[in-house]
């Protein structure tokens, strides 16, 4: 199957314009083409994997193949030489299989979701570019096609949450969105820049192959430090996270696919498939665990005070990407893919089990719910098997892939962060029941009724439910050759199992779980009161410390303050000056017209005048006068 | 004796331009079907041009030549190479879908047509002629039909914005000419005879003094046209004042005169006043670029915006002339391209937003997107394109321009500043744009729908012409650069090998 890798994008890529152009009017079939692609993909994807796998393709030896998508000839050899290649490697083909999978079943659920929008058609249309621009940016062999996919899936991510556009909030956050990572892009660019200056080269294994021997380390840890603010961006990392909340504008299927499972995932694999750049420069490791370490508590906090269902799920996201970036910053790859593999199943179903809520209450605030479970069995089911994989009871997914980057972080010495991940995992454990707690059980709050949802929207719920149980054991200490010899960097080694770190997480997990309980389920204590209680810090937290404000402030004040004053100087100076200069043409012309006043005797005299002032000068050196 | 192509090319419009005189100012669709029949033979021939040049061999392909007056050395002479026949194709295509976009004038079109057509005559001129004297004939054939087209059929103070734009125009043209005259009189007395040969006048080995001095008048004469801050202002207000084609032309065609002068005569035969000079128009461009979008982000009016955007846009072709390496080189002639096509999508829609709801103010506008959906997509296309989106082929001649500028190693003011410091100064552009041009899409496509907006039409029938056309190149050239780049390089080549068998002259700075 690898020789038909290429497939994996083109599939999709095809069904963008075939929707688009031929069934944009009939609109299940418009939904037929877009599955129909995606379970193409994944065939093919499933098929490498396998073959990735038994072929021994390994980390060090992956297969590449490639065509010149733009070189310039150059004096000697190529003077830039860019590639549309694909690299195949466990990494990507467990990447393929994740992004396909997730995208199919995103799909299928979507044709019972978006049922009845008239944007059907386009929102499948979309979808079918994101799958396609996420695959290919998952192949890329180089930076420069890794930047090419990961600005197109920008750009996805882009229409998609701005995909109900009469919605002001909804316009807002999409160009909030864009121009966040924006931002984060320009610093990915930069740092690609930097590389292509001291290695000559954009490509992957070149670099591979070049950074180690690198003599000016320092230029080096500037480059990756510079790459790294593209995962910052992508991943919503702190500070540039603001925009990943907002994109819970966009529908529900989208939150689950791009904005949670794969699309910012793509910084965390860029941090993987670069790893190399980042591994042998102890200092910019350092930034990446604290960034990532910071950003999971950071987010944590302030899940555990908001109301509505997408926005608490948001945070959760970018909570558990800090979790992967911190991963990745403590040195232990493995751990970090692993847990964004895990993650891409209990995090799409949590959005799309909210999605189902969401559809059938038209209702986003947990605190006007309550009691679905009797209403939605299904959905209340697998939305509960989700949240304990995401909250690390074991034996579910999130449990060992949580414990691998816990352990990685306690291994490495890294005491502090281990710490940090032990309290965001009860964090984590506890927001996400007090979600459960208040929406799904108890009284009918503002009396809502739900309803099951169709069986398009049930059945990827069971799937990844068992997903969420089951694709942990793939990396599970006791399973031989398993995720960690396929995905890792330098040596695969099989980590012993720790019983403190697994014990501690558990017991953390399920106290955050009682206390949840506690308040919300059995509601011992008031939360209000607590609220009351705590007026100061819940303000701060509720109003996400403020982040949006200081950058609406900058921006307002700043930005267009400055724009405003480089209008009013273009106008005001450098117009002035140039129409004054016309000005004075116009005036001086009117001044020299009085000399020409057309009296004959005047003229004479000027003539006269000049043929004296002549003649004295010609005669000047005979007479002897002037010298 | 082949088939005179470029020739052809040359007579297409002025034939269409002949057959409109004679036809009744009543006969309207006549009149516009003759316009649209002579821009399509127009390219169709310069498709075929673009098609058939052969890459291997390069240099100055599908040559004529005819005497033209012997005692001064001028010849009709005429050829493309990698660097005009893309301007070529972007002059044909930006006319013909110009023409599509004036369908629905109404007023004394007779007229216009003809002066547009003449005006798209001396452009291909200056792109075709391999001689100086046609060069700056064509170039003044090109500028003069401007002042009529906006004064008559301009709106928001035209006759200010025509009188404006003629004078700067020509008053850089006074600057080229005297450029022009001066090395034409000094290349005579080095050979020995009268010629205005670009190619024999480029052998010639200016002194260094003399290169300093007449590339300055050539940078501040092209300069001008480009436009190089702080000479810019003629062109926003030009913009907003003249009609949809008009804008699509002076944008889209027009600015690229100056570049091209400035690559084919200025950096062409004074490599070293080149080097001298590149590192003001270093920092100049970076004002284009930076203050050129932030300016944009706080216009009220459509077109303003795009004026103020191509001020910056314009920015990153003088970046990549400045750093004059092959790659920069190869990045500003494709971002002449990609610019020109890209502008003229931008004025094609707003010319149709403009025509149907006869204002061009933001604030006003909201939701469009819900009455004019092809029109919205289109604009996001654009805007997108503006932005550098990968897949649109702004994005590869930015990334070349960005590149070639930050992989220079010249530094200015003995280190203080560099190339480098000025590329990423540069790529920060990219924020800006994308910020502005996010946020007019928003303002005026986005949000609720507006019941007053309910009379707008979306484009159909000849108003789509020039959306999916533009649309179509941008994408074509966006997902296959190697269709354009391959081509320019083999223009740019020869220009490089000159610049680095230059000698070597520090910069003004």
């Amino acid at each position: 199957m690898m020789e038909y890798a290429w497939l994996v994008p083109l599939f999709p890529a095809l069904a963008f314009p075939v929707i688009v152009f031929v069934t944009r009017r009939l609109r299940l079939l418009s939904a037929l083409v877009g599955i129909a692609a995606i379970a193409a993909s994944f065939v093919v994807s499933v098929g490498i994997l396998v073959e990735v796998l038994q072929a021994g393709v390994t980390m060090e030896q992956p297969v590449e193949k490639a065509l010149n998508w733009l070189a310039i000839p150059g004096p000697e050899g190529w003077l830039l030489k860019i590639e549309a290649g694909i690299l195949l490697d466990p990494l990507t083909a467990v990447m393929l299989v994740v992004v396909t999978l997730v995208a199919l079943l995103v799909e299928i659920y979507s044709v019972g979701y978006m049922h009845g929008d008239p944007g059907f058609s386009v929102f499948f249309s979309y979808l079918s570019l994101f799958s396609a621009s996420m695959l290919g940016l998952v192949v890329a062999n180089n930076f420069f096609m890794m930047f090419f996919f990961w600005e197109l899936v920008g750009l996805c991510s882009y229409l998609l949450i701005g995909f109900y556009f009469h919605k002001p909030e909804a316009a807002r956050a999409s160009l909030k969105a864009f121009v966040t990572n924006r931002v984060a892009d320009f610093g990915f660019m930069l740092g690609f820049f930097f590389l292509f200056l001291m290695f000559g080269t954009f490509n992957f294994r070149e670099l591979a192959e070049a950074v180690p021997h690198a003599e000016n380390l320092g230029l080096l840890a500037l480059a990756a430090a510079l790459v790294f603010i593209g995962p910052i961006g992508k991943s919503a990392q702190f500070p540039l996270h603001v925009w990943l909340p907002d994109a819970m504008e966009g529908p529900t299927p989208v939150s689950a696919l791009i904005h949670a499972a794969t699309m910012v995932a793509a910084g965390v694999y860029l941090l993987a498939r670069a790893f190399v750049l980042f591994a042998g420069l102890p200092s910019v490791m350092l930034i990446i665990a604290y960034v990532g370490g910071f950003t999971a508590l950071f987010a944590a906090t302030i899940g555990v005070v908001q109301r509505d269902i997408k926005r608490i799920l948001a945070y959760s996201t970018i909570s558990q990407l800090g979790y992967m970036v911190m991963a990745m910053g403590v040195g232990s790859m493995t751990a970090g893919m692993f847990h964004l593999t895990t993650h891409a199943f209990f995090k799409a179903l949590l959005f799309l089990g909210a999605g189902s809520v969401i559809h059938a209450l038209n209702e986003q605030d947990i605190f006007r719910m309550g009691g679905l479970a009797r209403d939605m069995k299904i959905t209340a089911g697998t939305f509960i098997i989700g949240a304990l994989a995401l909250a690390g009871i074991p034996p579910l997914a999130g449990f060992w892939s949580k414990d691998e980057i816990l352990l990685a972080a306690y291994s490495h010495g890294y005491t502090g962060l281990y710490l940090l991940g032990t309290v965001v995992a009860f964090l984590t454990a506890f927001y996400m029941f007090r979600l459960i707690f208040v929406a799904f059980f108890g009284p009918r709050r503002a009396g809502l009724h739900g309803h099951e949802s169709p069986w398009t929207m049930t059945v990827p719920l069971l799937v990844l439910a068992v997903l969420s149980v089951v694709s942990g054991f793939m990396g599970a200490p006791f399973v031989a050759h398993g995720f960690s010899s396929w995905v890792y960097f330098g040596e695969p080694h099989h980590v012993e199992p720790n019983y403190v770190v697994m014990f501690t997480s558990t017991a953390v997990a399920i106290l955050g779980i009682y206390l949840a309980w506690f308040i919300y389920g059995r509601e011992a204590v008031s939360h209000e009161a607590l609220s009351r209680r705590w007026q100061g810090v819940y303000r701060l937290v509720y109003n996400k410390y403020y982040v949006d404000e200081a950058y609406l402030w900058f921006f307002r004040r700043v930005v267009l303050g400055l724009a405003e004053a480089f209008n009013w100087h273009d106008r005001n100076v450098v117009d002035r000056i140039f129409d004054g200069v016309g000005d004075l043409v116009r005036w001086s012309g009117r001044r020299l017209r009085y000399l020409q006043t057309g009296h004959l005797p005047v003229y004479g005299l000027v003539l006269f005048a000049a043929v004296v002032v002549l003649v004295i000068w010609a005669a000047a050196p005979v007479i002897g006068g002037i010298r | 004796m082949s088939f005179p192509l470029l020739t052809s090319i040359l007579l297409a419009p002025v034939i269409g331009l002949i057959l409109i005189l004679i036809i009744p100012e009543r006969e309207q669709l006549l009149i516009k079907i003759t316009a649209a029949v002579a821009t399509f033979v127009a390219l169709a021939l310069s498709v075929y041009a673009y098609v058939a040049y052969d890459q291997q061999l390069g240099g100055m392909q599908f040559l004529e030549d005819r005497v033209w007056v012997p005692a001064f050395g001028i010849n009709y002479s005429l050829g493309v190479d990698g660097i005009s026949l893309p301007m070529v194709l972007l002059t044909a295509i930006v006319i013909f879908t110009g023409v599509f976009a004036s369908w629905d004038m109404t007023n004394r079109i007779k007229e216009f047509f003809i002066f547009l057509l003449m005006l798209v005559t001396g452009v291909f001129g200056v792109f075709m002629t391999r001689d100086l004297f046609f060069f700056y004939l064509f170039f003044e054939v090109a500028v003069i039909p401007m002042y009529l087209l906006i004064g008559i059929w301009g709106s928001t103070r035209k006759e200010y914005a025509a009188m404006k734009l003629t004078l700067y125009l020509l008053v850089g043209s006074a600057f080229a000419l005297i450029g022009i005259i001066a090395l034409f009189l000094y290349a005579s007395n080095q050979l020995g005879y009268l010629t205005f040969d670009i190619q024999t006048l480029a052998t010639v080995e200016y002194d260094i003094g003399f290169q300093k001095f007449i590339f300055f008048l050539m940078l501040v004469g092209f300069g001008v046209l480009v436009p190089i801050w702080p000479l810019h202002l003629w062109s926003p207000d030009g913009h907003v004042a003249a009609p949809t084609a008009v804008s699509m032309l002076h944008a889209g065609v027009l600015m690229k005169l100056g570049a091209y002068g400035l690559i084919r005569v200025g950096v062409f035969f004074f490599p070293e006043g080149a080097k001298f000079w590149a590192p003001l128009i270093a920092v100049l461009c970076i004002v284009n670029v930076v203050y050129g979008a932030m300016i944009a982000m706080v216009q009220r009016d459509l077109k303003f915006v795009i004026g103020y955007s191509s001020v910056s846009h314009m920015g990153y072709v003088l970046l990549g002339i400045a750093a004059l390496n092959t790659l920069s080189l190869s990045g500003a002639v494709t971002q002449m391209f990609a610019h020109g096509i890209m502008t003229a999508l931008f004025f094609a829609l707003v010319g149709n937003i403009y025509h149907k709801a006869h204002t061009r103010e933001i604030a006003r506008f909201g939701g469009l997107a819900h009455q004019m959906p092809k029109v919205a997509a289109g604009f996001l296309i654009g805007g997108l394109a503006s932005l550098g989106l990968p897949g649109l082929h702004n994005f590869v001649a930015e990334f070349l321009i960005f590149l070639g500028a930050f992989t220079s190693d010249q530094v200015l003011w003995g280190g203080l500043l560099s190339y480098r410091v000025l590329a990423v100064l540069a790529i920060s552009g990219i924020v800006i744009t994308a910020t502005y041009v996010l946020r007019v899409v928003q303002k005026t496509f986005f949000g609720p729908r507006k019941a007053e907006w309910d009379v707008l039409e979306d484009a159909r029938g000849v108003e789509l012409v020039p959306i999916v056309v533009l649309c179509s190149v941008l994408l074509l050239f966006g997902l296959f650069p190697s269709l354009m780049v391959d081509l320019i390089n083999t223009g740019v080549a020869p220009l490089v090998a000159k610049i680095e068998a230059a000698k070597a002259v520090g910069g003004i700075f």
